[in-house]
């Protein structure tokens, strides 16, 4: 059976604008969460997002490239040259229709609509840019990535809300072990931070409103929580056939071993627990590894009442007596929840964590909930050898994905 | 008005280049300018001089003078039914 192993990371988050500095503030505990500054939050009840800080697109893209790009094809773009330059990697052209990329959004080229349809219902334009397609597309990203780097195989994008990057690498990892490709890049993007689509999340009443210090606003199996934040940015991971990354003596950061994907069939946003439940126990069974050697559960934990009860329940549900030994950490508390690109955002977390033996907090963590009773690894990172880990992410929709990593031996 | 400058301006701008390295000879090819492009700068164009290019002619067009002098038949009202059928004999840029 062919092996994939994650030779390259590129992240370009809240946190951090490279995969070393994004750990480094999440081991430190620290949360990128602020009042939002790329446009006026002010008419908004929620006014607060993990936002980028300081970028500028000109300071990585010529102007006309830009007009190409909505920005969550830039963030893209800029994870996966970061995964490209950290995997080494020199691609021979005969190598290129075995390279593919498979990313995920949920809401694709979410500014480059809402600017449209301003101009278009607001303004009483009657045409619009004839870039306005190609950026909203959400193919756009990995088409542009494909481009970018001659990625020639089997490419496209996966749209299952927040599973979005899940579902996007592990089908990346499949289409690998199954014989289709040789390297895949794979990972998500997503740019949501606009005024209409922050309204929508709004009417959904899961958005923290954070009143005091943005900082402290995500509070992931906390008692006070009181809902997720959103966040913008994107990661990717160059994954590699085992034997190909050997034979150009690649640094290997750690192996994907199992990928379950479920659907609660149930309710369009309420999880369910059997359904996550199923797709845990598929990667696992996929590994053809025990629960008990699972070491971390990098959990969806997005800091609503009803996820973070409902995956406590899931993880007691797979793991048993298990669950209260394992180590669980939510850093969305950190980075926000990323949406379509919170998978991989948080699995380049977990691969960090496997590699470097430091599991990153829980951060914002202030109370015990009595329906939230595990170890949520609570502000403070904490220095242990994790060699198997699961990361998971639950969809609006319930279309859920979780992917098991482990450390290369 | 000098058309031909504004034009050279207009393309300038939207294509983000050096306006001072785009003559009236320059074809749309050495500027790197496809059909997606060629489509914005008939855009500006048409906002700029107030007016509507036929599709038909603006698809014939393959460099700064023969935008140049479409444009100034255009604007003077002139009839363009040639350029309209000598686009239509060609085939015309499309776009996926």
């Amino acid at each position: 059976m062919r092996r994939v192993v994650i030779t390259g990371i590129g992240v370009f988050a809240s946190t951090g604008k490279n995969a070393e500095s994004f750990f480094a503030t999440l081991v430190e505990g620290r949360s990128a969460v602020r009042r939002i500054q790329q446009f006026d939050p002010t008419p908004l009840s929620v006014q607060i997002a993990a936002e980028i800080p300081d970028y500028e697109p000109l300071d990585y893209f010529p102007a006309k490239r830009l007009d190409l790009l909505d920005r969550f094809s830039q963030f893209a773009l800029l994870a996966a040259k970061e995964a490209m330059d950290s995997s080494g990697i020199q691609l021979r052209d005969e190598e290129r229709p075995r390279f593919g990329v498979v990313t995920g959004t949920g809401m694709g080229g979410a500014s480059t609509f809402e600017s449209g349809y301003f101009k278009l219902f607001a303004e009483g334009a009657t045409r619009l840019h004839p870039f306005t397609i190609p950026k909203i597309m959400h193919n756009a990203a990995t088409s542009q990535i494909c481009m970018e780097f001659g990625a020639q195989g089997p490419s496209l994008t996966t749209a299952t809300a927040c599973s979005s990057s899940g579902h996007a690498i592990g089908e990346a990892f499949h289409l690998i072990k199954f014989g289709i490709a040789d390297m895949m890049l794979t990972g998500g993007s997503e740019a949501p931070l606009t005024f209409g689509m922050i309204r929508s999340w709004e009417s959904v009443r899961v958005l923290a409103v954070g009143n005091g210090d943005p900082r402290k606003a995500c509070r992931p199996f906390s008692l006070d929580r009181e809902g997720l934040v959103m966040g913008e940015g994107a990661a990717m991971l160059l994954l590699e056939e085992l034997e190909h990354a050997k034979q150009r003596g690649a640094r290997i950061y750690g192996e994907i071993a199992g990928f379950g994907m479920s659907s609660d069939a149930s309710h369009i946003t309420q999880p369910s627990i059997d359904g996550p439940a199923r797709a845990v126990r598929m990667a696992l069974a996929e590994a053809e590894i025990n629960p008990a050697a699972v070491d971390y559960i990098n959990a969806h934990g997005t800091g609503t009442r009803l996820n973070d009860v409902t995956e406590t329940q899931v993880i007691k549900e797979v793991f048993g007596d298990r669950a209260r030994k394992l180590a669980i950490s939510s850093t969305k508390s950190m980075h926000g929840h990323v949406m379509g690109s919170t998978g991989a955002v948080e699995l380049a977390a977990t691969v960090q964590a496997l590699d470097r033996g430091v599991i990153p907090p829980t951060a914002n963590y202030t109370q015990p909930d009595p329906e939230c009773d595990l170890d949520y690894v609570p502000n403070q990172a904490r220095e242990k050898p994790v060699r198997v880990a699961i990361s998971n992410s639950f969809a609006f929709g319930g279309l859920n994905a979780v992917l098991l990593v482990r450390r290369f031996e | 008005m000098d058309v031909s400058q504004k034009v050279i301006e207009i393309i300038a701008r939207e294509q983000h280049l050096d306006a001072t390295k785009i003559t009236p000879d320059s074809t749309f090819a050495e500027l790197g300018i496809d059909s997606l492009d060629g489509v914005n700068i008939l855009f500006a164009l048409e906002e700029e001089f107030k007016l509507d290019i036929p599709d038909t002619v603006a698809q014939n067009m393959k460099g700064v003078r023969q935008v140049v002098d479409s444009l100034t038949r255009v604007i003077e009202g002139k009839d363009v039914s040639d350029l309209v059928a000598m686009a239509k004999g060609e085939p015309s840029a499309t776009v996926s």
